[in-house]
């Protein structure tokens, strides 16, 4: 059985890189009991596949970890367990069966964007510079790889875009295909108001991961179906 | 939520911020309100290293099972952090609270290797306690140092307020007492800490003081007041199986250097090697029982979600329930997909058959300890293991399907001759002979002998206590010998070898062996910037040479001259229950080449009898 689980990372975990907290999960697996499904071979691993990685230093209430599961309890039941066994900064929010059992439905393949609230930490957001920021045909931004540097247009990335008094929230294309991190975005605004990029101006705050499905952006988790106490009756029964 | 001692600024700018937030899963968090007491725990090594340290899991979890007290921790910051600490002024704090350590009632110190004492340093000039403990105020906390290197706790004497001399869990209930009984009476730091003099185990440097003669050699070691102890004895948990142990140990939430759930079945080894200190100081064995260590393994595996288990103890095949225990293990860890680790174990057909059913079928290298070439030189050290034990079981090894052995010698040992250093690679080369015999088909490929030596020092509480050590330049010497031995040998493309640096191992011998004259040493090293000197890429010869030469000390003095019996050693006012007499009998022995039976076999008469407990009672109800 293959389940979604969509988690949050505040907090000081912020701090904790993506190897760890894949670490993490391997032993709130096991102390919460969950009967997770191991690969075969010589040295067996839970099989367990994250989504996208956040960036160290941010935070997020939308993250998602697939996992394999032999047995199951119900979702809630699932949710309190694990809550139980976890530390307040990385909390179970949703615990949800996915149909898909092929590699296509895994988070990792499937999320296309991403929400930021991003936060300003030294100074006030400037709003003219945002608008005209966003109301350009393209954006150049300089992309760095291991091996090499480009230039790459992050305007078509940019999918909506709102400020509030709460931040400036963002909905950036992420994933395999297309991908956008909210710190190019931030380097980019930097340089139109003729900065280099600002290290620690702005904290990012991940909301939610979506699909798109039906040209409907829908976030991950409404991809499974949550299991209720009946659902699991029935399952017996068969 | 708690607030971090470091901004997001730091902490994104330095390797590994995870070792600095705290906030790992079973961290114990508790009211300031309702603490009487605050004490921080702290291993001076970087955090991988400290928290993989089973000694403060344990301390931590007693401390914190009383209600006014909070046990915190700290670690030595990385280079990295310690310059942005400096530069920044912040005030180095534990993990916990993230609030300065400077503020707690008790800062106390594992010393578990000679090299970390410039660490010891560090975390007091961070913390802003002054690292001399004569200059420390009221408000200051009290330093405490415990651990194995407090059995010659002389070479840091200045810098601490008390030593605790032996197992941690025995004697804190009373210090604490005294400790409120001292506050609420309005009592000073020295009323406090006389008071603490009393108190088996406890030994406060300020409270006594050593001449010395003019060859340079204790003349004598005295307290400078009526009532205080001559000798202190060190503490020792008589019954394992009740005492404390933490059921909910501390998980990281980043990787450590031995992230697993560590299982101690026992203290103290019955083999009396004569080159091993923790032999001798943690005498008498002590085993905790099967049904004990059952409940703890289960405890700690639920409440971690560790990946692997461990069992630590000196000599792991000593245990007289080990096949009972690894048999519970096996079917425990197969059902929640947990490793068993199973080190220090004697390489024979239990352990054979055991490694088999917890090792997958890629089979990892056997380990085994000669330490020593021939076998003259292994009846010197008391090393009861014969070359036909090792050859036997190399030889059921390679039948079993494993062709990588790891053997482990010492170099510099007393006695030793080149021909004792020689017959290194000669024991090298008969067990990849051992592992050719096999017919073709029925071998897999190549075998690999990995040799590695260490160098030889003499550590106080041990029968070699009073030998000559080598210089750096007989170490080398011997090395290369082994070197150009090895490449003589028949199967050399089979034999690897691994040597150590010999310069560190000379500053061990001094700060093992060294007395309270080492102090402005190691101070002086401290300011000149020598900061983690057991990592390779930090140790900084020269600046410890330096050191030594502006305060004018001998190294020779402390480790190449041969120490007479009848000398004061810094450590004689310790009583770690093995007599002076039965160490002097040992050495006696050893140049001789006579061999002493373990503690099973036979009573030695060593003296821990008088701790009235583990192996010396043995069937003897």
């Amino acid at each position: 059985m293959k389940i979604r689980i969509k988690f949050t990372k505040t907090g000081h975990l912020r701090f904790i890189g993506h190897l760890d907290v894949m670490r993490y999960f391997q032993k709130l697996m096991r102390r919460a009991n969950v009967d997770i499904r191991y690969s075969e071979g010589f040295s067996p691993h839970q099989i367990m596949s994250f989504a996208q990685p956040l960036g160290v230093g941010d935070t997020s209430e939308g993250e998602y970890v697939d996992i394999e599961v032999l047995s199951s309890g119900c979702s809630e039941e699932m949710i309190r367990c694990l809550n139980e066994k976890s530390c307040p900064e990385i909390q179970i929010k949703n615990y949800v069966r996915i149909l898909d059992e092929t590699r296509r439905s895994n988070a990792m393949s499937c999320v296309a964007a991403a929400d930021y609230q991003i936060l300003f930490q030294k100074e006030k957001p400037a709003e003219e510079i945002l608008s005209s920021l966003f109301s350009q045909e393209s954006i150049l931004v300089l992309r760095k790889t291991k091996t090499k540097e480009m230039v790459a247009d992050i305007r078509p990335l940019i999918l909506d875009w709102a400020l509030k008094p709460e931040g400036l929230f963002v909905r950036l294309a992420t994933g395999s295909a297309a991908n956008c991190k909210p710190d190019a975005l931030m380097d980019a605004y930097d340089a139109l108001r003729g900065l280099t990029p600002q290290k620690f101006a702005y904290h990012f705050h991940r909301l939610e991961m979506y699909a798109k499905k039906e040209e409907q952006w829908v976030p991950l988790y409404q991809l499974g179906e949550t299991l209720t106490p009946e659902m699991l009756t029935e399952r017996v029964a068969e | 939520m708690r607030k971090l001692a470091l901004k997001d600024e730091i902490l994104l700018s330095i390797q590994q911020p995870a070792r600095y937030i705290g906030g790992e899963v079973n961290m114990c968090m508790k009211n300031k309100e309702d603490i009487q007491i605050r004490f921080c725990m702290c291993f001076p090594d970087v955090y991988e290293i400290g928290m993989s340290h089973l000694g403060i899991q344990i301390l931590y979890d007693m401390f914190n099972r009383w209600e006014d007290v909070w046990c915190e921790r700290v670690y030595s910051p990385w280079p990295d952090l310690d310059a942005l600490l400096r530069r920044e002024k912040i005030p180095l704090f534990a993990l916990e609270s993230q609030e300065p350590v400077k503020n707690f009632d008790f800062l106390g110190i594992t010393i578990q290797y000679e090299m970390c004492y410039t660490n010891i340093l560090q975390i007091l000039d961070l913390s802003g306690i002054p690292l001399m403990a004569n200059e420390r105020t009221e408000d200051e906390p009290i330093v405490i140092g415990g651990g194995p290197c407090v059995y010659n706790p002389e070479p840091l004497a200045p810098f601490f307020d008390l030593f605790y001399i032996g197992e941690g869990e025995t004697q804190y209930e009373a210090m604490l007492a005294l400790y409120r009984k001292n506050r609420a009476a309005g009592g000073s730091r020295r009323d406090f800490l006389q008071s603490c003099a009393a108190l088996p185990g406890i030994y406060v440097p300020s409270l006594y003081e050593t001449a010395y003669q003019e060859d340079g050699t204790i003349a004598s070691f005295q307290p400078v007041e009526e009532g205080i102890p001559q000798k202190i004895r060190k503490e020792i948990v008589t019954n394992l199986s009740e005492t404390y142990y933490p059921d909910r140990p501390l998980v990281p939430l980043m990787q450590i250097t031995q992230d697993r759930v560590v299982l101690e079945i026992q203290r103290g080894c019955i083999r009396g090697c004569r080159f091993c200190q923790a032999g001798q100081i943690y005498r008498p064995v002590r085993e905790r029982s099967l049904s004990f260590l059952k409940r703890q393994a289960i405890q700690m595996l639920d409440s971690s979600g560790c990946e692997e288990i461990s069992l630590s103890s000196l000599s792991s095949s000593d245990y007289s329930k080990l096949p009972e225990l690894v048999t519970f293990l096996i079917e425990e860890t197969a059902r929640r997909h947990v490793n068993i680790s199973l080190p220090s174990l004697r390489i024979d057909a239990f352990s054979l058959d055991v490694m088999n059913k917890v090792q997958d079928v890629k089979k990892s290298s056997l380990t085994f300890a000669p330490e020593a070439g021939t076998q003259r030189m292994r009846n010197v050290i008391n090393k009861g293991l014969t070359e036909e034990e090792i050859l036997y079981g190399a030889g059921q090894a390679f039948r079993g399907g494993w062709n990588k052995v790891k053997l482990y010698f010492m170099l510099g040992q007393p006695t030793e001759t080149d021909e004792d250093v020689a017959g290194i690679a000669a024991l090298a080369q008969r067990i990849a002979e051992e592992y050719y015999e096999i017919p073709k088909e029925q071998r897999n490929g190549k075998c690999q002998i990995t040799v590695s030596t260490s160098f030889f020092v003499p550590k106080p509480f041990t029968p070699f206590q009073w030998a000559p050590m080598n210089t750096a330049e007989e170490f080398l010497r011997k090395a290369y010998l082994v070197k150009d031995s090895i490449r003589t040998q028949k199967n050399q493309k089979s034999l690897r070898y691994h040597y150590h640096a010999a310069d560190v191992t000379i500053l061990e011998g001094v700060l093992a062996r060294g007395d309270r004259r080492i102090a402005p040493v190691i101070r002086r090293a401290y300011e000149k910037g020598c900061l983690f000197d057991a990592w390779d890429e930090h140790f900084d010869n020269e600046k410890w040479m330096k050191a030594f030469q502006e305060e004018g000390v001998d190294i020779a003095f402390y480790n190449t001259r041969q120490r007479s019996t009848d000398e004061i050693l810094p450590w004689d006012f310790i009583d770690c229950g093995v007599s002076k007499e039965f160490l002097k009998k040992e050495y006696e022995k050893a140049l001789a080449g006579i061999v002493t039976p373990d503690c099973r076999t036979q009573c030695n008469g060593c003296g821990a009898a008088v701790f009235g407990g583990g192996v010396c009672f043995e069937n003897k109800n």
